[in-house]
């Protein structure tokens, strides 16, 4: 911009703001050039194509939009895509590694921690940010650390046990061993 | 030749990992808003502020004017072609977007398709509408007074509010077991309006291509062929022209029955631009205009003996069913399946009224993970019993014993008028009472009283009508409540099976391939399940009501019953024997007298494409329509033990037992994942979970931070215990799961407060029942309603 301001006529709609933002999704740079006011949320579903992270309630409260944000969980549902400009994002997607799944994944398959599978990606990513900080959390913490993210099918139960499984697996000297 | 392990097989019994799992926890699930299909668009509606007016003028004029806006859509552009109401499955009229006026807050007005999500809702914002405010009743008692505003005033036929009076069994039977009573408890409840909530909101994405003429929609729908039906009959469509595919549901829980306006608008819209049209419901539109559930108020009396003996149970009832009355419900029950109340006591007369009423209110009545107002019959039946064992001062556990229809009983009449065939009542009572330690609990409440602490234990059990249902009784706008199954045996011995049902979380495609494996020693792993897609799968009357292991899944049995069948014939061929001569064992066909000379089923069904009799029609495949013969009877019994916080009037679970008798167990894991969502929603509709109005009509519980559904934090650790009774009528004796926990579960929470403060006079609180309820009861001493507000201003 060659100055601070722009005299434009009167009637002149007001040209959309655009921005072009970079983000680190599950290890590689993407680029898009977007509506300021565009969600993360739509940024990786509409954008990025992929739908894994979901939406189910616009406001904060359900967590079926948690994605990593530099590791951290946030709901995508309510950050604008432009906050996300420089930074890392990990998704459901980015979860397994090229030939086997994350231990979260799998201790979700083998406790039933699923049934519609619709609060499941942002449930997991969750308990990732948990796992990386505090490899052995007792239940209580898990619970806590999984309180943003509602489901409405399983009570939550397996949940816990699914996310007690990976954390066996991830760090077999502690606790119980992974039971078969 | 040993015979096979039909647990290493993964047939009944096995507690097999989910199939569908596999997508699911890679983020590769295809839910309906995953779906973009080319040149496609987005529709948003635009819903009504106010509860209960005359629109006056609704300019679209600015909406029209927005760059990317292709369509705005009224209710004028439907009336047009007489698509402004349509019918509901109760045989009402309900408004797609209100012409004349609107009649509760969220109620449809307009929609605008544009290019992206963002600009429509911009688009929605510019529409002006003029509205000139009139009555609001959100309460069914002031719907009801003389005088009261008539909400359906398009109705002819319909001088004031209410919707319908019905009655079900023996009055005068019941008047004379009163006359006899030594005792008459009564009690008043109130069964709170509630939301289904999937975490995925409804949605539908609409492709009608000119040049074909077919229509496909992609739904959020718990029951596509019903609404491929409703479809070609609103909008006037050849059947086979529509194609209605439920892709993955994120949950349904009933929400996902009935037929939207937004689903409707989409298809018109559709239609008219040639491009397909992409509708997601926002969180508050899908609790604020979606199907509800409950909302019922019980005046409940009880005719007893001075020894327990329940003598007869009068239950008068006023159910508040907003502006339309749109309950999916079969159609012979104006109230549902309500009188399944006391179908697992013994009582000789009973005698239920229904009242339904309009009001200023969403629409719906939905099953809310129930079968059609059974959760509201457990729910009063439990709480009535509990309220006439405090009446009689005897032991809540003790009234019920004495009650129970007992193990040799069966079949048994019900007071009103089912048939229940199977059960061991006492056995999961005790079993329940066991685990949770009730022989030292009265001694531990009186301790814990006296150091001023408050316990309770609460007890609930019931058993309710699932499977609906056979034809003779069961229909929807017509159409009985059969469900079908169709098995393909390929070549090389793996099959495709499709029902019409449709899983919603369910793991249909993981249980539905074990019942194959049971009837035909199939390896459920080389079994694909497919539901969902009206152009393939055989016609059946969708997941709902706990209906598909009941229904769609005897389908399945019979289905391969058939296969097996044709496959002896194709053995005995084989064996060069007579097919008298051939005997089956899972998976295997053998001569009786050498049983070393056998047949797979997986060659046989290679034979039946390669090598099969002279004669006999090629290949291997069978369809089964399975309308069943009666209902199915699970029983459970559910109790939990609470500690109240007299300060403020919190309270906790300390345990949570639960007994459930559901039959034979398909997949023991998926069962208990089942309950362990039941007693979660039971928890939530008992503790925080309701939607409730002030007296202008507006929804308190427009979202999630109004509406509270339970996180892992609150949600109370489960102790499940099994009982097994086989269903006599079901081809593998399986009774169905999937809401019994759901039904049986609020009353025992409910129960357990009251316990923990029946000693201070109080004998209700309605649900849910919130601390500031719980201290209100405590200090005063009184029952506390819950009942919304009656507008007093005039």
């Amino acid at each position: 911009m060659g100055s601070l301001f722009e005299v434009v006529p009167a009637d002149t709609q007001d040209e959309v703001p655009r921005r072009r933002v970079t983000v680190t999704v599950n290890g590689t740079p993407m680029s898009a050039v977007i509506e300021t006011r565009l969600l993360l949320v739509h940024l990786l579903r509409q954008a990025f194509k992929l739908t894994g992270t979901h939406m189910g309630c616009d406001t904060t409260h359900c967590g079926a939009c948690t994605v990593l944000f530099d590791g951290k969980p946030v709901k995508s549902c309510t950050m604008l895509a432009v906050q996300a400009d420089g930074h890392e994002i990990t998704t459901v997607e980015g979860l397994a590694g090229p030939s086997e799944l994350h231990p979260i994944q799998e201790g979700f398959k083998e406790e039933h921690g699923l049934q519609c599978g619709f609060c499941t990606p942002g449930m997991m990513l969750s308990a990732k940010a948990l796992l990386d900080r505090n490899p052995d959390p007792d239940e209580d913490e898990i619970r806590w650390a999984l309180s943003g993210n509602l489901c409405r099918c399983t009570g939550y139960q397996n949940i816990v046990k699914s996310v007690q499984w990976a954390a066996r697996k991830m760090n077999p000297q502690q606790g119980q061993e992974v039971s078969e | 030749m040993t015979a096979l392990d039909e647990i290493k097989i993964g047939g009944l019994g096995a507690s097999r990992r989910r199939v569908e799992d596999n997508r699911f926890i890679r983020g590769k699930g295809n839910y309906v808003d995953d779906i973009t299909l080319p040149g496609m668009l987005h529709m948003e509606i635009l819903r009504s502020p106010v509860a209960h007016a005359r629109i006056v003028s609704i300019d679209t004029s600015k909406a029209w004017a927005m760059p990317g806006v292709r369509l705005v859509i009224t209710g004028e552009t439907l009336a047009a072609r007489n698509l402004a109401w349509m019918p509901t499955l109760s045989y009402d009229t309900q408004a797609v977007l209100a012409t004349d006026k609107v009649r509760f807050q969220g109620q449809e007005i307009a929609a605008v398709i544009a290019d992206d999500p963002y600009t429509a809702k911009d688009a929605c914002e510019a529409i002006v509408v003029e509205y000139e405010p009139l009555p609001v009743m959100v309460n069914p008692y002031q719907a009801m007074e003389d005088g009261a505003e008539r909400i359906r005033d398009d109705k002819e036929n319909q001088p004031d509010n209410v919707i319908y009076d019905w009655e079900v069994g023996d009055r005068d039977g019941t008047e004379r077991a009163f006359a006899e009573a030594d005792l008459v408890s009564k009690i008043q409840l109130h069964y709170p309006r509630s939301h289904p909530s999937p975490i995925e909101t409804c949605g539908s994405i609409a492709d009608f291509n000119r040049a074909t003429q077919k229509l496909t929609v992609y739904m959020t729908t718990q029951a596509p062929h019903i609404i491929r039906a409703a479809v070609a009959m609103v909008a006037e469509l050849p059947e086979q022209m529509i194609r209605i595919i439920a892709p993955d549901i994120g949950g349904g829980f009933g929400n996902k029955v009935p037929v939207y306006p937004g689903y409707v608008v989409s298809i018109l819209a559709s239609i008219l631009l040639e491009k397909p049209v992409k509708w997601i419901e926002d969180r508050t539109g899908n609790l604020i205009s979606t199907g509800f559930a409950r909302d019922i108020y019980l005046e409940g009396e009880m005719a007893l003996r001075k020894d327990g003996k329940i003598l007869g149970v009068r239950m008068n009832c006023i159910a508040d069913h907003g502006a339309f009355f749109s309950d999916a419900q079969p159609s012979k029950f104006k109230i549902g399946l309500l009188h399944s109340a006391f179908a697992c006591y013994d009582i000789p007369a009973a005698h239920l009224t229904a009242r339904g009423v309009y009001t200023n209110k969403a629409p719906g009545g939905v099953a809310y993970r129930c079968s059609f107002r059974v959760t509201e019959a457990m729910f009063f039946q439990e709480r009535m019993v509990e309220t006439a064992a405090i009446d009689l001062g005897m032991d809540p556990a003790e009234i019920r014993r004495v009650n129970f229809v007992r193990d040799d009983d069966f079949p048994h009449r019900t007071a009103f008028g089912f048939l229940t065939d199977s059960g061991q009542y006492t056995k999961c009572l005790d079993l329940g009472l066991e685990a949770i330690g009730y022989d030292t609990f009265r001694q531990e409440q009186e301790e814990a009283r006296k150091r001023g602490r408050l316990l309770g234990i609460g007890i609930s059990t019931m058993t309710e009508p699932l499977g609906a249902g056979n034809s003779r009784e069961f229909d929807i706008l017509g159409i009985k409540m059969f469900d079908s199954a169709e098995l393909r045996i390929h070549m090389t011995g793996k099959a495709l099976l499709r029902t019409g049902a449709r899983s919603q979380g369910q793991g249909h495609e993981t249980t539905w391939a074990q019942i194959v494996a049971h009837e035909l020693g199939l390896p459920a792993e080389d079994v694909t399940v497919e539901e969902g897609d009206t152009d393939t799968a055989p016609f059946g009357m969708g997941t709902y009501a706990s209906r598909s292991t009941p229904v769609a899944g005897a389908a399945i049995s019979m289905a391969a019953r058939k296969i097996r069948a044709k496959a002896r014939k194709i053995a005995a061929h084989l064996l060069e024997v007579s097919e008298e001569d051939v005997e089956w064992e899972l998976g295997r066909f053998y001569v009786r007298s050498r049983p070393e000379q056998g047949v797979t089923i997986q060659e046989a069904a290679m034979a039946a494409y390669s090598n099969m009799p002279d004669g006999m029609e090629p290949g291997l495949e069978a369809i089964a329509y399975y309308d069943p013969p009666n209902l199915t009877w699970p029983f459970a019994a559910y109790i939990a033990k609470v500690e109240v916080d007299p300060e403020t009037g919190v309270w906790d679970v300390l345990r949570m037992v639960a007994v459930d008798d559901c039959g034979v167990r398909i997949n023991p894991m998926i069962v208990e994942g089942q309950i362990m969502g039941g007693l979660t929603e039971a928890y939530a509709m008992a503790s925080m979970q309701y939607i409730t109005f002030d007296a202008e009509g507006n929804c308190i519980g427009s979202n999630f931070t109004d509406y509270l559904l339970p996180t892992a934090w609150e949600t109370p650790g489960f102790e499940l215990h099994e009982v097994v009774t086989p269903c006599p009528h079901h081809p593998i004796g399986a009774k169905g799961i999937g809401e019994c926990a759901a039904v049986g579960g609020p009353a025992a929470f409910v129960n357990a407060v009251i316990d923990a403060v029946k000693h201070l006079g109080v004998k209700n609180i309605d649900m849910p029942v919130l601390p500031d309820r719980v201290y209100e009861a405590i200090k005063t001493g009184k029952d506390v309603s819950g009942a919304p507000p009656v507008r007093t201003d005039g």
